[in-house]
């Protein structure tokens, strides 16, 4: 299918590889969001006039869209955010805080991404708990049989992403949340990568808590949502105080806050991007997200194929599937090749990815990443791989 | 100079820097100079006596900017004054920023004048200098202690 007709971005005589940091916006994402600011800007909860109440109602009902996305049981379930960042935060700060105690373990791998480390990594500096790491197969993968070795009496949490954002592996959630809730441990999942790719059925699946962001599935930047099961989701102290969120204070002893999901939502919302996901949402529905799938992951073989004929060439997940790949040019920097496929208008990743505890299990620290997504096409492949075939790389990015 | 010497030193720093490799010895002040926005990721040492630059090393990880330029600023600030390689420095960052410079002053250093013209290669261009910077600008004080 062709989507030029329906993304501005894609007009631009450009090649957009780089969707594991941020996917392209369809125009009824911005016209959404345009409309919003141009014909009934206005804040949401707030007024009692019309034009409010119309952003209350295209809020709460984007609410809706998102909770049938990923099956969950109740609205009340989604809280909005800034983004998969802000939500892994307030999982770890408004709830786990409260509830581990010095020595209670967490695993983690090596392969997530740093929002999904460093807020472990503090509470580990604040109150004792031990971030371990569930080791990778050769393929860098999660297997159950490693998931299980690594539990231990003192494991509490699993906190894993459903699709990492450098091998694109997605990790079995599903029988992950089985084997973890029947000995009582927490499931987080970071869904940045996977929500809007996959499946995420949070029922289904039976995840305790899951973070995304808009921006990585159509939708704009500066958005999120946190899902949480409800009864522990209404444990997640709010890490914002202010309006929106209260019904009544007087002092600090007299405080009454609202229920789920407003408690968690403090201040003025971000109420465009939040109706441009919902538009987002329509969108990805409108095509199917077996049909992206399938889409991406055929695209993904189909470079993996081209890359091979590239010499020089090393290619370190090629046997997982997933819609990235990763490799590296020999002696070239990884920046180095990325900024030479820039001279082309080719637009790729190059570095850590954020994943910066990955050159563990790699042994290099940066890699050169394509992240496709459903809008991508051979044509953008076959562009990459020929500005690949090219002796001169390194002597070329340098631009003198 | 021209576009195909400019490359050819370009690469040759890269491919074989100068003093790269730490010595780890006492008579040195190290320090580390990272990148905020990629990895790039150097650690310097730096000796000097009577306010001679005696010997600069570096090790790490970076692009053939960053390392070739680092490699190009080593083997051009040794033996210089205090003053005169923070002159020399003042100076190509002058360069980086577009800003009038003394271009004799540089000398191979110029090659890398034209960097401006791709914005995000002009902090790779100046990582491992400002990194040296930091060490001239501190040796007195570390070597006091």
């Amino acid at each position: 299918m062709d989507y030029k007709s329906d993304f501005p971005m894609l007009n631009k005589e450009i090649v957009y590889f780089d969707n594991g940091a941020t996917t392209l916006k369809p125009k009824s994402v911005i016209d959404a969001m345009n409309d919003y600011y141009c014909n009934y800007s206005s804040n949401s909860h707030r007024g009692e006039y019309k034009i409010s109440l119309k952003a209350s109602s295209e809020f709460e009902n984007v609410r809706e869209k998102v909770k049938k996305f990923i099956n969950a049981k109740e609205n009340d379930e989604i809280v909005f955010t800034s983004g998969a960042t802000e939500s892994l935060n307030m999982v770890v700060n408004g709830f786990f805080k409260n509830i581990l105690k010095e020595d209670d373990e967490v695993l983690i791998t090596k392969s997530e991404h740093a929002s999904n480390i460093l807020p472990w990594f503090e509470l580990e500096n604040e109150i004792g708990i031990k971030v371990k790491y569930i080791p990778l197969d050769e393929d860098y993968c999660v297997t159950m049989d490693n998931v299980k070795k690594s539990i231990t009496e003192k494991t509490k949490v699993i906190s894993l992403a459903h699709v990492t954002n450098v091998i694109g592996d997605i990790r079995p959630i599903k029988e992950i949340t089985r084997y973890a809730h029947d000995r009582g441990i927490y499931v987080v999942v970071d869904g940045a990568q996977s929500v809007g790719h996959t499946m995420v059925d949070v029922t289904d699946l039976d995840i305790d808590f899951l973070g995304f962001s808009a921006h990585k599935m159509l939708g704009a930047t500066g958005v999120g949502v946190l899902y949480g099961k409800y009864e522990l989701l209404d444990k997640v102290k709010p890490s914002k105080y202010g309006g929106g969120m209260n019904i009544s204070f007087s002092n600090p002893k007299e405080i009454e806050y609202k229920d789920l999901p407003f408690k968690l939502e403090a201040g003025t919302q971000n109420i465009a991007g939040v109706i441009g996901l919902g538009k987002a949402i329509d969108y990805i529905n409108d095509i199917g997200l077996d049909n992206i799938e399938e889409t991406c992951l055929e695209l993904k073989q189909y470079l993996v194929n081209k890359l091979k004929q590239v010499k020089n060439i090393k290619i370190y997940n090629e046997n997982v599937l997933g819609s990235t790949v990763a490799f590296n040019i020999d002696n070239v920097f990884s920046q180095d090749v990325a900024i030479y496929l820039d001279k082309y208008n080719i637009c790729i990743r190059s570095g850590s990815h954020c994943a910066k505890k990955l050159e563990d299990e790699f042994g290099i620290k940066n890699t050169c990443r394509v992240s496709i997504y459903f809008y991508n096409t051979r044509e953008d492949v076959d562009k990459l791989v020929d500005a690949l075939k090219n002796d001169n790389i390194l002597e070329e990015s340098l631009g003198v | 100079m021209n576009s195909d010497l400019k490359r050819t030193l370009i690469l040759e720093n890269y491919e074989k820097p100068f003093h790269k490799g730490l010595v780890k010895d006492e008579s040195y002040i190290n320090g580390s100079k990272k990148s905020s926005t990629c990895i790039d990721n150097f650690d310097i040492e730096l000796k000097m006596e009577d306010g001679i630059i005696k010997d600069i090393r570096f090790d790490g990880e970076a692009c053939a900017i960053a390392t070739s330029s680092i490699s190009i600023s080593i083997s051009k600030l040794i033996g210089k004054t205090k003053e005169e390689a923070l002159n020399i420095i003042e100076n190509y960052e002058k360069m980086i920023n577009e800003d009038e410079y003394d271009k004799d002053l540089l000398e191979e250093l110029i090659v890398y004048e034209d960097i401006h013209k791709q914005p995000s290669r002009r902090k790779c261009a100046t990582l491992g200098i400002l990194g040296i910077k930091e060490l001239i600008n501190r040796y007195d004080n570390d070597k006091k202690i």
